[in-house]
């Protein structure tokens, strides 16, 4: 969900990243906590020492449990089934042994190996490239420690020992479970250099048969969420925000509502004002009771066609930075024999995850600050609890819940859930836990949205049809801005605003991509594929576009400009051989295809649709080719593809959040209205062999989809929709 | 004072009747395999089988099903729910698994009902339950291989 490019170099984890020390662990995060350490300042604060795998990733229990530590949350995407995987492959362990946990707290051992390391997070598709040497190092130690023990206890060299099913066994027959022995394992020395196995000899990653450990508790509702965490005196508090962003309490009145039974209290915290019941429905009942006045003086007061007023006026006029510029744009456009112009807006959106927010927060008498939630940035977390605590991070202590899917909501640089939960635990005082929980009505209204953007776009063809200049200048709010991430803002570019349109692949002699940032009180966020949400609908649909205009197929015209990409071109070429394109299609049948790269992963994707008459029409098919580097679990990318386009084409088909005179106007899903499974087309996955390192999943199947569906139109139509969503502006 | 049957165990409480089934059966209760998504019946998350037939927990107010059967995802049993729950596991079809129990109440009731489903059948008694993470390619092939199994 956040933006950060994986780099090759910082991606590929050494032996040292795997073998600093626990004593790294404990520097105490303050808030305006410097995210970017860099990897080298990261690697000298400390020298390297040995790392315990069953200290820090692996624990074994005396019943033969393999409990794996994963440095990634799980909300979904299979972070923790992936990490499993890589740590069973050298592991030689049962999967009916295993389960996975949310580990947290030193950088040096979980910290994000693809964005540097010194920060522990998950997004930016990330997960399987920071743990993939991590974990199998992880799994390869514990096992040689464990041969290391059974040797010793059986008075027999290691290499007559044989392990697999999570048991060790020699050759005159005698067995132990790693149960037995994880105790003896983990007081041996730790063991330099162990070998990882060659690629021809993997039996779990990459297999096709292997399935989720963790599927049936999903299918039985014992899985517990932040929503089911459960303790002794858990309140439920319902939160009161601001109408409008930016507004304060000015005053309330709570008096009805602490006279109902079952209402514990009613508490003003720097967000707004809890109302905190015995159970959700006291506290749902207290909560229409309390009036509350704000103060909307420095309240954002502006609605969202206001914005995009000034957004399109001000993409009309010059870049007020640049992010790329190839050639000479102005010259080739006054020299090109065809020139093609077009402007594009796209409307906030909100994550709407089916989980509405929230997060629990005891703090007992000791002193000490507990929080369960969707740790998604657990250092920051810690930090802020401990801060709104009015205590040091020490004693504070993460709980990281299994999350319903939250496609980036959950990594907020203010943290602003964990800042609820601990502000009213704080206010009702040390012994009093208490679990706030979102409603849909705040969860719709609460920001952090995927920003609204225009683009407006020029290109020129010459006389053979060749593109040969383009220039697309983005407005919009830039999501770093004003938090820990800011500094990766360089130059006045955020890298999410540009992110899939600065680094567009296609050789065009003159290219140019400008952006003008604006501010505005209402929060943005990382929405599942970031900048390539609006980057890749606008660069994909205006290039099949100029491909009719200069008379050529799609295909052969993007794979003309990608000779220097051949990771581009080969996914392109799969998707369409798949698709059968240039084959007939039935009357009233139309295709469309896009290409995109996001996160270091390609994918291409073809879209048949059936248009029935006018504004009338259907999502049948989608082929969609996928090259992430090596495959760990297939069927799990597969699941990604899938659920990414499903989840991309209701963003681009119906879904849209407005704001009139500052306050959203959706609440819930009759208005903000996500895919339906009568919606959801049939979906072909095929995945790239390859042997690169692993790239992520969980957001590159996002941005194709809709500018495949948007060419399809354009096939039938002969229009681009270039205001999304498109079901309101198809017929406009 | 209500008083119902849940997964097959007498129950009485004594809340306030307008309290959504919803939030007795996690909070007073405290069996929470049933998910609240949206309190107005737009998402299915809470849905159970309220007599057999699937209703949303978050709009059937407590004070209305005195004397009913109950069933939430912990308590489904018979050949059909334990087919749909052995079918979803095999296909992987959960991601989050949020919405789960919602879409696994819905598919069990629309199998019971109609061995042999359609597609249409499947968008109709299905698309009242959201899934987010988009796994409808997935639900769907479930019900389908679920309805073979089952001689459907």
């Amino acid at each position: 969900m956040l933006h950060f490019r994986s780099q090759t170099g910082a991606a590929q984890p050494t032996r040292r990243h795997f073998l600093i020390g626990t004593a790294a662990a404990t520097a105490g995060l303050t808030i305006g906590y410097r995210l970017a350490v860099s990897s080298a300042e990261a690697q000298t604060a400390t020298a390297p020492q040995a790392v315990n795998p069953f200290q820090a990733y692996v624990e074994i229990t005396p019943d033969n449990k393999i409990i794996i530590h994963s440095s990634q949350f799980e909300m979904g995407q299979g972070s923790y089934f992936g990490i499993a995987t890589l740590v069973m492959e050298e592991l030689d362990g049962d999967w009916k042994q295993v389960d996975v946990i949310g580990a947290w707290g030193p950088t040096a051992l979980y910290g994000n190996l693809a964005m540097g390391g010194a920060f522990q997070i998950t997004g930016g598709s990330t997960s399987m490239t920071s743990s993939w040497e991590r974990y199998r190092k992880a799994g390869a130690t514990a096992r040689a420690m464990l041969v290391s023990a059974a040797a010793k206890q059986w008075n027999v060299p290691e290499s007559e020992i044989k392990v697999a099913g999570g048991t060790l066994t020699n050759a005159s027959g005698r067995t132990v479970t790693f149960g037995d022995l994880a105790a003896a394992a983990a007081a041996l020395p730790i063991p330099a250099n162990v070998p990882l196995k060659p690629r021809e000899r993997w039996t779990q990653i990459g297999s096709t048969t292997l399935k989720r450990y963790d599927s049936s508790g999903k299918t039985n509702g014992k899985q517990d969420y932040t929503i089911d965490v459960k303790m002794d005196g858990l309140l439920t508090a319902v939160m009161i925000h601001p109408p409008k962003f930016g507004a304060q309490v000015k005053r309330f009145d709570a008096s009805k509502a602490k006279a109902l039974d079952g209402v514990v209290d009613v508490v003003q915290i720097p967000r707004g004002i809890a109302v905190v019941g015995r159970n959700m429905w006291a506290a749902l009942k207290g909560r229409d009771l309390t009036t509350v006045e704000w103060d909307e003086s420095q309240a954002e007061q502006r609605g969202s066609a206001e914005l995009l007023n000034e957004y399109r006026k001000l993409a009309n006029g010059a870049g007020a930075v640049t992010a790329r510029n190839d050639g000479n744009v102005a010259g080739a456009f006054s020299a090109g024999a065809q020139t093609i112009e077009a402007v594009y807006e796209f409307p906030y959106l909100a994550h709407a995850a089916i989980e509405p927010l929230n997060a629990v927060a005891r703090i007992s008498e000791d002193g000490r600050v507990e929080v369960w939630g969707g740790h998604q940035m657990p250092g920051l977390y810690q930090a802020i609890a401990a801060q709104v605590a009015g205590t040091t991070p020490d004693k504070v202590v993460l709980h990281v819940m299994k999350t319903g899917g939250s496609f980036g909501r959950r990594a907020v640089a203010d943290g602003d859930l964990i800042a609820e939960a601990v502000s009213i635990a704080k206010a009702l005082g040390p012994g009093k836990p208490v679990k706030v929980q979102w409603t849909r009505e705040n969860d719709m209204r609460g920001g952090r949205y995927r920003p609204a953007y225009v683009h407006a776009m020029k290109a020129s063809l010459d006389k053979d049809g060749k593109l040969v200049a383009l220039y697309d200048h983005i407005v919009g709010q830039s999501i770093m801005d004003g938090g820990p991430f800011a500094m990766m803002i360089k130059d006045g570019i955020d890298p999410t605003s540009v992110e899939g349109a600065a680094n567009m692949p296609y050789a065009i002699p003159n290219l140019k991509v400008d952006l003008t940032t604006v501010s505005s009180k209402i929060p943005v966020l990382w929405w599942r594929s970031v900048g390539s949400t609006h980057t890749a609908y606008a660069v994909e649909t205006f290039v099949d576009e100029l491909a009719a205009a200069a008379k050529r197929d799609p295909i052969d015209f993007r794979l003309a400009m990608l000779d220097k990409h051949p990771r581009h071109a080969a996914v392109l070429k799969l998707a369409a051989e798949k698709a059968g394109w240039g084959t007939p299609l039935p009357q009233g049948r139309f295709r469309g295809v896009a290409l995109h790269e996001s996160f270091s992963t390609f994918v291409a994707q073809v879209v048949e649709i059936t248009v029935k008459n006018g504004s009338d029409f259907t999502v049948d098919r989608v082929v969609c080719a996928v090259d992430c580097g090596t495959a760990i679990n297939p069927d799990q990318i597969r699941a990604q593809m899938e659920g990414g386009i499903g989840f991309g084409l209701g963003a681009i088909l119906q879904e849209e959040l407005t704001l009139t005179g500052g306050v959203v106007d959706q609440q819930n899903y009759d208005t903000y209205t996500p895919l339906r499974i009568n919606q959801m087309p049939k979906v072909e996955v095929h995945i790239m062999a390859s042997t690169e390192p692993p790239t992520g999943v969980g957001e590159p199947g996002v941005p194709p989809i809709g500018p495949a569906v948007a060419n399809a139109l354009r096939a039938a139509t002969g229009k681009t929709v270039r205001q999304l969503p498109i079901l309101k502006h198809l017929s406009t | 004072m209500v008083a119902f049957t849940l997964n097959g165990r007498a129950h009485t409480l004594d809340v306030d009747p307008q309290m959504p089934l919803l939030w007795a059966i996690r909070d007073v209760i405290g069996l929470t395999g049933t998910k609240f998504g949206c309190g107005m019946a737009q998402c299915g998350a809470c849905t159970v089988h309220v007599d057999g037939a699937p209703v949303r927990a978050c709009q059937t107010e407590i004070g209305n099903i005195d004397g009913a059967s109950i069933t939430t995802i912990e308590g489904i049993s018979g050949k059909v729910a334990e087919t749909v729950q052995k079918v979803w596991a095999e296909l992987d079809v959960p991601q989050c698994g949020y919405c789960q129990s919602g879409q696994i109440m819905s598919a069990t009731a629309l199998l019971t009902d109609t061995p042999k489903p359609s597609n249409d059948d499947i968008d109709s008694a299905m698309s009242g339950n959201l899934c987010r993470c988009a796994t409808y390619h997935r639900i769907r092939a479930a019900i389908h291989e679920a309805s073979n199994r089952l001689g459907g």
